[in-house]
């Protein structure tokens, strides 16, 4: 049995392609605690996808597992909810239909009165309850990604994935949807999982950014651990010196170590916290498929 | 009540009515005549060019059956069919009358009721109309029920896919003229019956309606399962839905609106290999109307066949119309204009 919640250890993954097998990722390993707030980035086509499916169970490591809470993760199951880039709510119900076939799922023993009230709740807590008889296609992306988040909040997912739930959004919308997202946090203290590719989303929300190197065989390059307290409010942030050093790791991180035409090299680094690190990865030109 | 009208008329195709219902409203009245001077105006112009020109090739065609008919022999035609039919309704009332007054008559007499016997007279042209609406629906009812269990399987499981694939491509263009023979053996081999439910002949049609309507809908079905966005078969797979509810709550959904297309086509194809089939099957619908006309030679018979081919294309515009109608009630994306 593993110490940790959720315990990504020694995972590669290789799929079958024409012209032999090609190896996404090498050697991720990451633990994470209960309530952690975790974001992955890294350019596209590092990866990161690949590792949120493996957590999910929609894609079996090669080697390594997935330990959550003692039992490996085989299959997807509503205790992984996933929140999709293009909110995958299905068009033709609407957007209470959408969060309740997920409530009807995992609450299979209780009565329609309950069920039809924990829908309610969660289409409040992403303030949507407004749209609730609407159809996907009558509200802006925004809206839709807030049921997507209400989808997968009704599953009480012991960890809650989300890839890049916000990569859709225009600016505007998205700063409104990370501080919703905050709240949320701040209320129901979910294990998170979150893909993305802004480096002011992953400072402003994570506990920890894991920052991946470039595929194919990509791998963890180096986690840096963000103690801002919470809650944070962005518009004090943007003057905050820390806050500003830890974007500046980042982008350093992405831009000049792993920019994105670099061959990646073999290196050692020692600049990080509590994770073994991989040592090799090799150069080619094919990319993940993310 | 207005914009409810409107939605209306737009699902249904009616769209020349949108402006006559705007102009009720008194809603732009100029702009509304103009949209109805295009929407009937620009139609009924080339519509009074076709007689125009159909007139004037009539004239100069001479057949053995005398002039090609004009629309006004058309026409005529038309309304001697429609009063036979009437005669043949007044007819048959008049049959079970005589027979009621009869019975009367043997009960006030003490004697026993006589049992009613039913009419026989020949099927009128609008019997055989109703005939052949109801045999392609028969047929293209069995195509849908083989169609859609078949493509979602086929959209399902690329590996099913991968061994009907060419089955269906050699099937699919055989015309309903090289089926019929097939199907007229086998029926008349397997379905006997002493007290037969169906005629062989409506069987025979309506099978090879089947077999010809069956391949748009399979396609359309495939296709639309086979393209189902992955994410929404991830969330499937993250809740564990069970097979039953993915089929039914994600996987059809998901596709109708591509079933509706085949299903669209598939009726259109039925429709136009039914008359084929029912010449030759001699099922009594427009198809055998048209036949014994060509066999009867008189000097109406080309008429009559040119009235059977404006009430053939006519419903196949009907039914068209319809089938698009669903379709844009299906379809998931309001905004995509179907046509």
């Amino acid at each position: 049995m593993s110490a940790h919640y959720l315990d990504i250890s020694a995972v590669s993954i290789e799929f079958p392609t024409p012209n032999g097998s090609f190896k996404a990722l090498d050697n991720v390993n990451l633990k994470i605690e209960q309530g952690e707030f975790i974001s992955l980035i890294g350019h596209s086509g590092c990866g990161k996808s690949t590792v949120l499916n493996i957590v999910a169970g929609l894609h079996n490591a090669t080697q390594g597992g997935v330990i959550l809470q003692g039992k490996e993760v085989r299959q997807p199951g509503p205790d992984r909810a996933v929140v999709f880039q293009n909110h995958s709510l299905f068009p033709w119900l609407s957007c209470y239909d959408n969060v309740r076939l997920a409530v009807d799922k995992v609450m299979k023993g209780k009565s329609k009165a309950e069920r039809h009230e924990w829908t309610e709740h969660n289409l409040k807590l992403v303030h949507m309850e407004h749209a609730k008889h609407k159809k996907p296609d009558e509200i802006s992306g925004g809206m839709k990604q807030r049921i997507g988040i209400a989808r997968a909040l009704a599953m009480q997912p012991k960890v809650l994935l989300m890839d890049e739930p916000f990569g859709a959004l225009d600016a505007l919308t998205r700063a409104h949807m990370q501080d919703s997202l905050m709240e949320i946090q701040a209320e129901l203290n979910n294990t998170v999982i979150m893909i993305t590719h802004d480096v002011d989303e992953a400072v402003l929300l994570s506990d920890r950014i894991v920052m991946m190197t470039n595929g194919p065989a990509a791998t963890i390059g180096e986690i840096l651990k963000v103690d801002l307290e919470r809650p944070r409010e962005r518009l004090v942030l943007a003057d905050d010196p820390t806050y500003n050093h830890y974007r500046a790791e980042v982008l350093k991180f992405l831009h000049e170590r792993h920019a994105k035409k670099d061959v990646p090299t073999a290196k050692k680094s020692s600049a990080v916290v509590e994770v073994e690190i991989p040592t090799t990865t090799t150069a080619a030109e094919k990319h993940a498929a993310a | 009540m207005l914009n409810r009208s409107i939605h209306f008329f737009e699902l249904t195709g009616l769209v020349w009515f949108i402006p006559i219902a705007n102009l009720i409203a008194g809603k732009n009245p100029s702009e509304q005549i103009k949209q109805l001077v295009t929407a009937i105006g620009v139609p009924l112009i080339a519509l009074i060019v076709f007689l125009f020109v159909w007139n004037v090739a009539a004239k100069n065609i001479e057949t053995s059956l005398g002039n090609l008919p004009g629309p006004a022999q058309t026409w005529e035609q038309f309304q001697s069919l429609r009063d036979e039919h009437q005669a043949a309704r007044q007819r048959e009332a008049d049959f079970y009358q005589r027979q009621y007054e009869r019975n009367e008559k043997r009960v006030a007499e003490g004697k026993e009721a006589k049992e009613i016997r039913p009419y026989t007279g020949a099927p009128t042209f609008f019997d055989q109309i109703f005939t052949s609406l109801y045999t392609v629906f028969v047929g293209f009812i069995i195509a849908t029920l083989i169609a859609i269990p078949m493509g979602i399987i086929c959209g399902l499981n690329s590996m099913i896919y991968t061994g009907l694939n060419p089955l269906i491509q050699i099937f699919r263009p055989v015309s309903p003229l090289a089926w019929l023979p097939i199907v007229t053996m086998v029926v008349s081999a397997v379905y006997v019956s002493d007290d037969p439910l169906f005629a062989k002949s409506f069987i025979i049609s309506a099978l090879t309606v089947t077999l010809c309507s069956l391949w748009p809908t399979l396609i359309n079905t495939t296709v639309g399962v086979s393209t189902i966005d992955r994410d929404l078969i991830n969330v499937c797979r993250v809740l564990r839905l069970n097979w039953f509810t993915k089929i039914f709550k994600v996987v059809i959904p998901a596709s109708l609106p591509m079933i509706f297309t085949g299903l669209r086509l598939s009726l259109g194809v039925g429709w136009m290999v039914l008359i084929a089939a029912e010449m030759l099957a001699q099922n009594p619908g427009l198809g055998k109307f048209v036949w014994d006309e060509f066999q009867n030679g008189s000097s109406n018979s080309l008429g009559r066949i040119l009235v059977a081919v404006f009430v053939i294309g006519i419903i196949g515009f009907i039914l068209d119309r319809i089938m698009l109608s669903l379709q844009k009630v299906v379809s998931h994306d309001k905004t995509q204009e179907i046509r």
